[in-house]
């Protein structure tokens, strides 16, 4: 989900900086409100960590495909939301700079879309209202608690990437380097980020369910609950519960993610669900985002001819500007071949000098 | 899983880059991120149907490339990442926007078209000039700029403190998964048996890090900021430089200096 510069223009992307910059400044304060010098380099472990742990590959069952980690959940239950916001910073940060993923001007936009509502939105309305609510099944039993992750990461990680995404889409069609219509865009993007937003929330259960197991009180909001181990027979209803509420509230969003469902939109659909699932099988970073839009293209490439009718041809006026225009970029393009060659000349006389 | 040693050598080369010393890697880091931001928003704010204007923005990243001596062929293979979702936002274009601009011969070349490849070199110029601009300046020495321009030092510390840690975590991830890798052959990615355990137990292990190092650190008189020794003051050619590229992105933003050029040549 990460934004490349080109995908913004300058004014979006400012207003994202400082929608950002915002949150960055609460976050900072409160940290040092906070008064506690260890969290500093805890925030830079777990973020290092995090950093590492997008990069390894989850086998999801059932598929060839794989998964990847859900930073911003998983870092504001064990940071908190402001921590947690600025670890994700640095993450995208250094992704940014060293990795190439996302771009300088885009920085605030990712930082946005991807820790913004991965750690206040998820931390505020998800994480810590399930983890401290009373649920008519739950005690303060351990099963309780573990049934209380599972569903504060599967529900978080999934409404955040939905939000996140969203705003991909609204940024990108705000700046206008798109041509694809705003709801066909988002009718690719939402269906594509809510399976990848579950399975990234299974991940992140997981990985917590393994903490609170080992060391409850690293948790934010999740007391080790003094109850006796707990029985597994439960956990596995509840997770069945779970994943059966999940699917199928997952169809019926699909579905409203469409507004007119026609031939078209169908055809989208279907293709983008298959680049989905050949993409991830690929396990490069561009999460399928990239293989669903270019399927939604190959499709109505397919409807479409590519040159359009040669009788539109208006061959008159704008040529004479454009051949210049071709011209004068022929020669910056000789220019910065000359530029190359020379650099190389001198190199190479610098290496035999030295 | 590769991806985790591959990521950690992606780290050391770019280390390695930043310890060069040629002109540009002596200049002001304040003065290299404040020139490649100003480069970036020229080159975005480009609108989608200039193409010819555009072209004249290759020649900042491929003489700052020559001049610093950094090789071309590291850049571009970072390219892999960013071109994808670029290309795939870009490729409607030709489809949807068919109104044609010009012709080449017989050859009708749509808005669409033109606006695709403004796109994707709007995509690689950006990240030219950033891969530039980290290959060219020390992480250190780009946060002292980043703290003299009051980012918090919090921002400032993590940033240093998690830079230094992602290589030792990749490390340590590298291993553990090249060990998992031998005792599960044949199989693509972590089982779901394990998803947990694997990061939970690189998890709790790096929380004992964590402390260990906050200890070290008071040890060594930490109160909860750097200090950065090394870093150059601004100079007078720090300022040329920047006041220069400034108003080269100016012109090139404002003239379409390849059509004037091109203009002297054809009628």
């Amino acid at each position: 989900m990460h934004m490349a510069d080109a995908l913004l223009s300058p004014p979006v992307a400012a207003a994202m900086y400082a929608a950002s910059a915002a949150a960055a400044v609460v976050s900072v304060r409160a940290v040092k409100k906070d008064e506690n010098p260890a969290k500093l380099p805890t925030m830079a472990v777990t973020s290092a960590l995090v950093f590492a742990g997008q990069m390894i590959n989850y086998t999801i069952p059932g598929t060839g495909s794989s998964g990847h980690l859900c930073g911003g959940m998983l870092l504001s239950a064990l940071l908190g939301p402001q921590a947690g916001f600025l670890s994700m910073v640095v993450i995208l940060t250094i992704q940014c700079l060293f990795f190439a993923d996302g771009g300088l001007l885009a920085l605030g936009a990712n930082c946005w879309n991807m820790a913004f509502y991965g750690c206040f939105v998820g931390y505020y309305l998800l994480w810590r209202p399930i983890m401290r609510g009373k649920f008519p099944m739950a005690g303060a039993t351990r099963s309780a608690q573990r049934v209380k992750i599972i569903l504060a990461s599967l529900l978080g990680c999934a409404i955040t990437l939905q939000l996140g995404a969203f705003s991909v889409v609204l940024e990108t069609s705000l700046s206008g380097v798109t041509e694809l219509p705003f709801a066909v865009f988002a009718g690719i993007m939402q269906p594509i980020h809510l399976a990848i937003g579950l399975i990234e929330g299974g991940i992140t259960a997981a990985v917590l369910l393994f903490v609170h197991q080992a060391r409850p009180e690293l948790l934010m909001d999740a007391d080790a609950g003094g109850g006796s181990a707990g029985n597994r027979r439960s956990l596995k209803t509840a997770l069945a519960v779970l994943a059966v509420t999940a699917a199928v509230a997952g169809g019926g969003l699909s579905l409203l993610a469409s507004p007119n469902p026609d031939g078209l939109e169908w055809s989208l659909f279907g293709n983008a669900e298959a680049g989905y699932s050949e993409n991830l099988g690929l396990d490069e970073e561009d999460y399928g985002v990239s293989s669903g839009a270019a399927d939604a293209a190959a499709s109505i490439q397919e409807k479409t001819a590519f040159l359009p009718d040669y009788s539109f041809a208006d061959s008159d006026s704008p040529v004479g500007t454009s051949i210049s225009g071709l011209a004068g970029s022929a020669l910056v393009a000789a220019a910065a071949v000359l530029v190359c060659i020379a650099g190389g000349f001198f190199r190479r006389k610098k290496a035999a000098h030295g | 899983m590769d991806r985790l040693s591959r990521a950690r050598s992606g780290l050391r080369e770019m280390d390695a880059l930043a310890a060069g010393g040629s002109p540009i890697h002596r200049l002001h880091p304040l003065s290299k991120l404040l020139v490649t931001v100003l480069y970036i928003v020229t080159v975005t704010s480009f609108p989608k149907y200039e193409l010819s204007g555009l072209t004249v923005m290759v020649l900042y990243p491929v003489l700052l490339l020559q001049i610093s001596q950094i090789p071309v062929s590291h850049c571009f293979y970072r390219l892999r990442f960013v071109l994808p979702l670029v290309c795939a936002v870009g490729l409607a274009n030709p489809f949807l926007d068919r109104a044609v601009l010009l012709t080449l011969g017989r050859i009708p070349v749509t808005g669409g078209v033109v606006s695709m490849v403004t796109l994707m070199m709007k995509g690689t110029f950006s990240l030219l000039a950033s891969f530039v601009l980290i290959a060219a300046t020390p992480i250190d020495q780009l946060c002292a700029a980043l703290r003299s321009i009051h980012v918090p030092g919090i921002l400032a510390t993590l940033l240093l403190l998690t830079y230094r840690y992602i290589g030792l975590m990749l490390g340590e991830a590298a291993a553990m998964a090249q060990a998992y890798q031998l005792r599960a052959p044949n199989q693509r990615g972590l089982h779901i048996s394990a998803w947990g355990s694997f990061l939970g137990q690189l998890l709790l292990r790096s929380m004992d890090r964590a402390e260990e190092l906050y200890g070290s650190m008071l040890l060594r008189g930490f109160h909860g900021e750097f200090f950065y020794v090394d870093v150059p003051r601004l100079k007078a050619a720090d300022l040329v430089y920047t006041a220069a590229c400034a108003a080269a992105f100016f012109c090139a933003r404002r003239f379409n200096i390849p059509s004037l050029l091109g203009s002297l040549f054809v009628r």
